[in-house]
């Protein structure tokens, strides 16, 4: 009696997410909204120019410093502003001192800033329009019955979406960043591969620690950002593929995981002295901000730490969805 | 016919869900090469047996065997032996014909594209099968969902109600697929609500009640069991009447059609008297009534309808 391998499956899978044109919608975002942010950055860009009225970046830099250090002798300023912004400048008279560019600008620093900041909601909701619909649209359509009545078995048939899932994640994250690069090099020139970047800031409390702080090519800082959003947004494809096992409806587990999301974002900025929040994974996403030493949500979170939250939150979502996808009984 | 051998042994097998038995127990065998009816009313649990022989659903109770197979200890040795459909043809809406039976084939052991071919040859889908599934008419996705079915080369096909929603021709077409199949030695598990289609595909049934098998047999055996309903169009009605009600083996159901019989051949003409009887006494009781000088101006024996069936039934339990 010879087997089903698991390859033919994960090809069944693949096929069926492609002639989906899930992927299709996925670039279509990006491909509108890329530029969107480019033609944002371009204005922000100008504008600090009319306002500083200089095209030095150290001039720049520096009116930066001065506006911050401005805002926190302000009493007005709420304590949680401060403390950010007591980091933001440690860290950019950092960069001032060693005669570097916090900001070039250029189509990889331009990537580097836009995978950081959709790393916590942007990347994971295209991860979610892939892996929430997974097992739910075969519910909704019917195929399960078929899916499931074959002989092969049950745990085979989520692995394969498993892989397929892991192959898109990939995928995603890779294409962002290419049509990041692509586009915004119109504006900003292809350039800036071996631009440096500060990184190993460590937070204590608000002081910087910069005894680690060391200078890599922005192409490598642009690498260790796509593994760490490649991470999130994997934990966050295992979320919804556990969301689409649960909810035969895929409306609903899409509506979950995005009220999961969106909670996330908005806990980020309000749970500091909530301290055991930091222990949900919607506010541990943000893994890119430890790279470039921004303050965390929760006092005394840290690299280490919120990449094994992340991990116990998929694991357990992957037992989850391998214990339910095994034995319930398919009754509609 | 086959050889007798037994394909599906269902071993009393019983279901609870949320607390409650939705199946009460079900045994019966499907022997190789036999069109096997499974018949009973919407909601007695036609479904969710064939979800159990197919892996869909655990049973609580009991053993499902195919090829001698545990479906639960072994499935896929037991699942490779079947093809199936259940309820409604569902397949991906998004990919063409040819792709869905790709994508089954792949999750088939030992399925060429010689096979696929051959599959849509069998179910006569050549010319569509490239286009997307979501054109296709009913009775298209009906035999896209056969072809799904006999990729295997299966051993047992089980299909749930396989002319709903068919047009006639649709069905005549279905039914004589069906018997061509079984006469190439396949078995087939056909469930239906409808007994008249299972008198037409079916060499033996099981009829099911409220999660109860209450009968398994052939076909012809059961109906005899529940006998014929003849209407005598006659004159004078009430000397007919004593006639039938002094004869042996006959059953006196009423004085008009619309008492007994489904109101599908319109009102009856004359006087109309309902009885029940086996077919073999009607010549008999014809020559009785003319005997008597009551004058029949038309017989017409009626097959007893699923209830009628279920109403013999039940009433045997009782005398048991």
């Amino acid at each position: 009696m010879n087997d089903v391998g698991l390859y033919p499956l994960v090809q069944n899978e693949t096929i069926k997410i492609l002639k989906k044109k899930r992927f299709l919608v996925i670039v279509l975002i990006l491909a509108a909204l890329i530029p969107i942010f480019t033609y944002a950055q371009m204005k922000v860009a100008e504008e600090t120019r009319k306002q500083f009225g200089s095209e030095d970046w150290r001039l720049v830099t520096q009116q930066q410093i001065n506006d911050y250090t401005n805002r926190l002798a302000s009493g007005r300023v709420p304590e949680e502003w401060k403390k950010y912004m007591r980091v933001q400048v440690q860290v950019l008279q950092y960069y001032l001192d060693r005669d570097v560019d916090p900001k070039s600008p250029n189509a990889v620093s331009f990537t580097v800033n836009f995978v950081s900041n959709s790393i916590n909601l942007f990347i994971p909701l295209m991860v979610m329009v892939i892996a929430a619909d997974l097992v739910s649209s075969e519910h909704s359509v019917g195929t399960i019955k078929l899916l499931l009545s074959r002989p092969v078995r049950r745990w085979k048939v989520l692995t394969s979406k498993y892989a397929a899932l892991v192959l898109f994640v990939s995928l995603i994250v890779f294409t962002t960043a290419a049509l990041c690069y692509l586009i915004s090099g119109v504006v900003f020139g292809y350039g800036g591969w071996t631009h440096p970047v500060f990184t190993g800031f460590k937070l204590v409390g608000a002081e910087v620690d910069f005894t680690s702080v060391h200078p890599v090519p922005q192409w490598l800082y642009l690498l260790m950002e796509l593994g760490l959003v490649w991470f999130a947004a994997l934990v966050v494809g295992c979320m919804s593929l556990m969301i689409s096992v649960l909810v035969r409806s895929t409306a609903a587990g899409m509506g979950i995981m995005l009220a999961l999301l969106i909670a996330g974002t908005i806990l980020t900025n309000m749970v500091s002295s909530w301290k055991s929040a930091k222990y949900l994974f919607m506010v541990n996403l943000n893994l890119t901000d430890y790279l470039a030493g921004r303050l965390p949500p929760v006092e005394g979170m840290d690299m280490n730490f919120s990449l094994i939250v992340l991990t116990v939150w998929a694991a357990a979502a992957v037992v989850v969805s391998y214990t339910v996808f095994t034995k319930k009984d398919i009754l509609n | 016919m086959g050889d007798g051998s037994v394909v599906l042994a269902v071993r009393n097998v019983k279901k609870k869900i949320g607390g409650k038995w939705i199946i009460k127990g079900v045994s019966f065998d499907v022997r190789r090469g036999e069109v096997f009816g499974f018949l009973g009313p919407n909601g007695s649990g036609k479904t969710t047996t064939i979800r159990m022989l197919v892996g869909l659903i655990k049973p609580t109770e009991g053993t499902i065997e195919i090829c001698g197979h545990d479906v639960q200890k072994k499935p896929t040795q037991a699942l490779s032996h079947i093809g199936c459909i259940v309820e409604n043809p569902e397949l991906y809406p998004y990919l063409s014909g040819w792709e869905n039976l790709e994508i089954f084939a792949r999750m088939t052991p030992g399925v060429t594209e010689e096979r696929i071919r051959e599959v849509v040859d069998i179910v006569g889908l050549g010319q569509r099968i490239r286009d997307k599934v979501k054109t296709y008419s009913l009775g298209m996705r009906q035999r896209l969902g056969i072809a799904q079915a006999l990729l295997g080369k299966p051993s047992l096909l089980i299909l749930d109600e396989p002319t709903n929603g068919l047009d006639p021709l649709g069905i005549k077409e279905m039914r004589e697929f069906i018997r061509s199949l079984a006469d190439e030695g396949l078995s087939i598990f056909v469930s239906s609500h409808l007994l008249g289609e299972i008198e037409q595909m079916c060499d033996r049934v099981a009829i099911i009640s409220r999660g109860t098998v209450i009968a398994v047999g052939e076909v012809d055996e059961l109906l005899r069991q529940a006998g014929t309903t003849i209407v005598w169009d006659v004159e004078p009605a009430d000397k007919a009447l004593e006639l039938f009600a002094a004869a042996e083996n006959v059953q006196v159901i009423g004085e008009s059609v619309s008492d007994a019989i489904a109101e599908e051949d319109g009102p009856a003409v004359g006087h109309a008297v309902v009885i029940r009887t086996a077919r073999e006494n009607i010549p008999s009781l014809n020559e009785a009534l003319s005997r008597a000088g009551v004058r029949v101006y038309g017989i017409q024996a009626k097959n007893p309808t699923l209830e009628q069936l279920f109403l013999t039934m039940t009433e045997g339990e009782n005398i048991e």
